[in-house]
Order: structure tokens, then sequence, then C-alpha cells
């Protein structure tokens, strides 16, 4: 074989590998919990609700464990890792930069302080609608301080993201300060901690409509991320149109991960670990690791996830295990890693 | 059919590097920029490549209006080679060199295996089809720059843009590289607008000099005309002699010795 060969098969194989290993945690997840349930179980509740023979009325104890509890919280957990990895592909790609993640651009910071608005004000709406509109809004402001200084390059985009995101820190900061220590600022501090406690069918849809799209433009576009990693002036020489092509990515990457963080909470090193381990996998080529990160990013979600809940009684935050587990990680891949990853 | 700029002026806040520059890059040719640094040379490429917009003056590429004209349409009449590529995500070779199909290609295409076969023409021109699949960053600083060559071959443009293509070689490649470029102008008809600092390679494989000073056209004609000592020595401010050897080459040489 030569080796002009070996590069779609390693897309193939790699594709495969991380698919498999997002089929079994996803078997997995089914299972595990407070209230276990058997493979063969899981399997015949799973083929009542696809083939609509799902009945509250007379499902099981198991069946409906399955359905209200564990089905959406497996689909909220992948569809968040989905578009932590997809963002974080997207951006370490677009910056030219491996120490990007998702949060670059200041949308944790905004989604943070937004929740926190929401938790302190009456003002009506939605925790999740006041993290996802802040987030949302984070963004826009650096995107507008990045213009405002009429700077070429990314490197003022992602300067514009720091001062956003120090100056939102400050705001939660202020907002912990004057919340009531006894019940408010808790339940700030377990949002900030990330937790997929909060699945639910509702949950579900509104992760679908803000993640699918921008995961499927992020997909249809990876061959044009290679030349935007180029940098500005080959990929324009090379006739991208970076000014139209770059907003419009990082709005797809945006609403993703407001979406996903809204409802899930700050979880941190997925967007940064998942796009290396997909590049070691898959190669340089976006078109190729794009595909390979959102799909093993759902997968390592979902078993952080799973270890969240199974590992002590009470659930730990998932956004603590994403990165005590993440960082020792990353650095056993940084040692021991190809060349694939960085250089 | 040629590049054709007239009066074109551009400044960075405030300060004016091109003060109306006319010129005119043939097709088939190869065409030296020539000027010291900051003269505007790496500017008025960009200005030709459309990625720089005049303040005002007009840019053309045959019939191509390039200030009206949506990226991809530029990229598919001119090409640009960069001093040099500073990768980031260690890409094969064939790899980077189809991402020069990209103005052929629409949004969510990609390459396909006509595209694929434009980019092993290229490297078969540039004589490095033996390195496709080796990692670019792996591969030697003349190796590196004949995939930039082979990469712009790809875009199948009838110009092609060069910013000091040669600075970073050794005495070898560079004469190996612009013995490629002259092929690729003889044999395809390509016209190139190369910038340069070393006025003997110019004076090797230049068919035309546009000498750049302070931002304006100072000289500019076919090579043999304009690379006089009188011309080379205002153009570099110091004394310049140019000698002619009896098999008809010449040399350009300064005071020291």
């Amino acid at each position: 074989m030569t080796r002009s060969d070996a590069r779609p098969a390693r897309r193939w194989r790699a594709l495969l590998l991380s698919g498999l290993f997002t089929a079994l945690v996803v078997l997995l997840s089914f299972g595990m919990g407070r209230y276990p349930i058997a493979p063969g179980e899981v399997m015949r509740i799973l083929w009542q609700i696809v083939s609509g023979q799902f009945d509250v009325a007379t499902a099981s104890e198991a069946a409906r464990v399955l359905y209200y509890i564990r089905l959406p919280r497996i689909i909220l957990a992948a569809l968040t890792g989905v578009a932590l990895a997809g963002a974080g592909t997207l951006f370490q790609g677009m910056f030219r930069n491996p120490l990007v993640s998702p949060d670059v651009l200041g949308v944790s910071s905004g989604a943070a302080l937004g929740a926190a608005i929401g938790i302190l004000m009456p003002m009506g709406g939605t925790i999740q609608l006041w993290a996802f509109a802040s987030g949302v809004a984070a963004v826009a402001l650096t995107y507008g301080i990045a213009r405002a200084t009429r700077g070429q390059s990314v490197v003022m985009l992602v300067l514009a993201g720091m001062v956003v995101s120090a100056f939102f820190s400050a705001a939660l900061s202020f907002l912990k300060y004057v919340a009531d220590p006894y019940e408010q600022l808790p339940t700030i501090v377990f949002w900030l901690m990330g937790g997929f406690h909060r699945a639910s069918w509702q949950a579900v849809g509104s992760l679908l409509l803000t993640v699918i799209p921008g995961a499927v433009l992020l997909l249809l576009t990876s061959w044009k991320l290679n030349i935007l990693s180029l940098g500005d002036e080959e990929a324009l020489s090379l006739g991208v149109n970076v000014r139209v092509l770059r907003p419009l990515l990082i709005a797809a990457a945006t609403l993703m991960v407001a979406g996903a963080v809204s409802v899930t909470g700050t979880i941190s090193w997925v967007g940064l670990v998942v796009p290396h381990i997909a590049r070691m996998l898959a190669g340089a080529d976006h078109d190729r690791s794009m595909p390979v990160a959102m799909l093993f990013g759902a997968g390592f979600m979902l078993l952080m996830d799973d270890l969240a809940r199974s590992l002590t009684t009470a659930e730990i935050p998932v956004g603590i295990l994403t990165s005590a587990i993440g960082a020792p990680f990353f650095g056993y891949l940084l040692i021991t890693g190809r060349r694939e990853a960085w250089r | 059919m040629a590049i054709t700029a007239e009066s074109v002026r551009f400044g960075y806040r405030g300060t004016e590097v091109i003060r109306g520059a006319s010129f005119a890059v043939p097709e088939g040719a190869i065409t030296c920029l020539l000027g010291r640094n900051g003269s505007g040379k790496t500017t008025l490429i960009r200005l030709v490549n459309g990625i720089l917009r005049p303040q005002s003056g007009s840019i053309r590429i045959g019939d191509l209006d390039v200030l009206q004209s949506p990226r991809p349409a530029v990229a598919r009449q001119v090409a640009f080679v960069p001093q040099e590529h500073q990768g980031v995500f260690p890409y094969g070779v064939e790899e980077l060199v189809v991402m020069g199909r990209n103005p052929h290609l629409g949004l969510i295409a990609r390459p396909g295996a006509a595209d694929r076969e434009a980019a092993r023409a290229a490297m078969e021109t540039v004589g490095i089809a033996h390195l496709a699949e080796r990692d670019y960053m792996e591969i030697s600083g003349g190796e590196r720059q004949l995939v930039l060559i082979a990469r712009a071959l790809t875009q199948e443009t009838p110009y092609l843009l060069m910013d000091e293509p040669t600075s970073h070689l050794d005495f070898t490649n560079q004469h190996a590289i612009m013995s490629i470029v002259r092929r690729i102008t003889r044999e395809r008809g390509v016209g190139v607008l190369v910038a340069m600092h070393d006025p003997n390679l110019a004076l090797a494989f230049a068919d035309r000099v546009i000498m750049l000073r302070e931002g304006r056209v100072f000289r500019a004609g076919p090579a043999a005309e304009v690379m006089t000592p009188e011309n080379l020595q205002t153009l570099y401010e110091m004394p310049i002699d140019v000698v002619g050897l009896p098999d008809g080459r010449r040399l350009i040489l300064t005071e020291e010795r």
C-alpha cells in the first residue's frame, strides 16, 4: 500500500474508533446509576420508545427512569460534548493557537454572569435564558471591541476576548459578593461547577436548536478551516472571504457553546483537550479532525458525566471532573503524544 | 492582457506608503520589483492581490477590477507566494498544495479527484512529487518554497505574485527557485511580479524591472534598459557598478573589494 492510500484509510479508522468509543459509552450510560438497568432491559425499553410502544401509564419503573431521566441526560451530555469539542476545534484552527478553548471569546464568563443575574434578580426569564443571552452578548462585545481597534489580525480578537472575560468575571465576583450567602450564593457556585442534573426533554429541545445547526455548519465548512488556519493573508490570497466566513463561524460556535453552557453551567477542559485528541487520531486536516472531535467529544463528555453520577453516592459536579481528569490526561498526551498534536 | 495599476495611493494611518504608482505586469514574463526596505514593495504586492484597498487609483487584472471583485474571482486571476509559510498545523505537502484549488470550489465543497490531479501536476512541474505524503514541517526550506509555488500553480491563475520568495534560501536554492519560475513563465505564459532584494538575481532572471523609491515608481521597463549603474545608484543610494563580462553576463558590484 502506498502512503497516498494511508490518509483516507486513517480518516475512516479514526471515525470508526471514536464512533465505537462513543457508542460503547452511550450503552454503558443507559445502564449505570443509582437505579441500575440490565443491558437487555435497556435494549427492550429503547425498542419500545423507538417503535412508539412507550406509554407512560403502563410503563415499568425502569422504562420511566430511562425515558425521563437517563435518555435526556445522555442526549444533553452528548450534545454538550459536540458543542465544546466542535467549537474548540474551530477556534484552535481559526486562531492558529493550541491553547485556545471555546471560552476564548468570553462565552463562558458571559454565560456565568448571566446565570448569576438570573439567580439574583427576580426580573423574569429563566436562568438558562439569561445565561444564553449573556454568553452571546459577551462574544458580540468581544467582536465589537476587536473591530473598533481596526486590528487586522486574529490576535486582536483573542485580546478583546481576554478584556471581556476579565470584565464579566469581575461583575460576577461582585454579584457573588452581594448575593445572599445562605440561599443565592450556593446556587451560583453550584451552577458554575457545571452538571447535567438539570437535564429534561425541554433542555434537550433548546439544545438541539442551538447545537445541531452550528455543528452542521462546522462540519460542512471544515475543509475551509484548513485554509483559515493558514493565516489571513494566505487565506485571502486563496480566495476565502475571511471577513464573512470568520464571523459566520464564530457566530455558529457561540450559539452552540452558549446553548450548552446555559443549561449545564461552566464545563472546562473538554473544548481544549478533545480537539488535540482528535488531531492525534485523525491528523491535522480539519476535514478529518472536526467530525472525529465532535464524535469523540460526545463520548468523552458522557463518560465524565457517568463518573460524576456514579463515583460517589452524591453527584459530583461534572466541571470538577473534566478538569481533574482532563488536565492530567492532557499532560500525559503531551508527553507521549505523536507529532500530530502540535509543535 | 496584463496587470495594470494606475495612480495607486495607499497609506497606513496617515503615513503614505504608495504615492501614486502606475505600472504594468505583462503575461509570460518575470517582472522584478526592486527597492530598499520600506520603499513599499510588499504593500504594492498586497494592493495588487486585493488584500489592501488603495485610497485612490485603480488596479485591473486583465478585464477584472480588483477593487470591485469578490475574493474568489481575484484568486482565480492571481496567486500569491509568501516569503515563507508559518505553519501551525503539520499538514501534508499534498494537503497544502491542494488548498490552491479553493477559489474554484464552493463554500462547502471539498477537493475532488480532478483537484487532486491538478495538485499532483503542479507538484510534478516544480519537481516535488516525491514529497507528496511528507509533512510540510519536516522538509527543507527550499522544498517548502517549492510547495508554496506548487500551491500557487494549483490555483491555475494567469498571474503570480511573489514577495521575496528566495530571501530565506541558500545560493543554490535561490537560483533553482528562480529557474523554475522562469520556466513557468515561458511554458505557461504566466505573468510573474516578484519583489526581490538581490539586484544580481534580478539581473539574471528579470525580463522587466520596476524600481520603487519612496512609494513611487522611479523607473520601469525592460531589465536591460533599466538596470543601469545610474538608476541602481539612485535606487540603493550607494555607489554601484554594473560590469559586463565577455560572454554577455552582467554583474552588479559595490565599492567593497
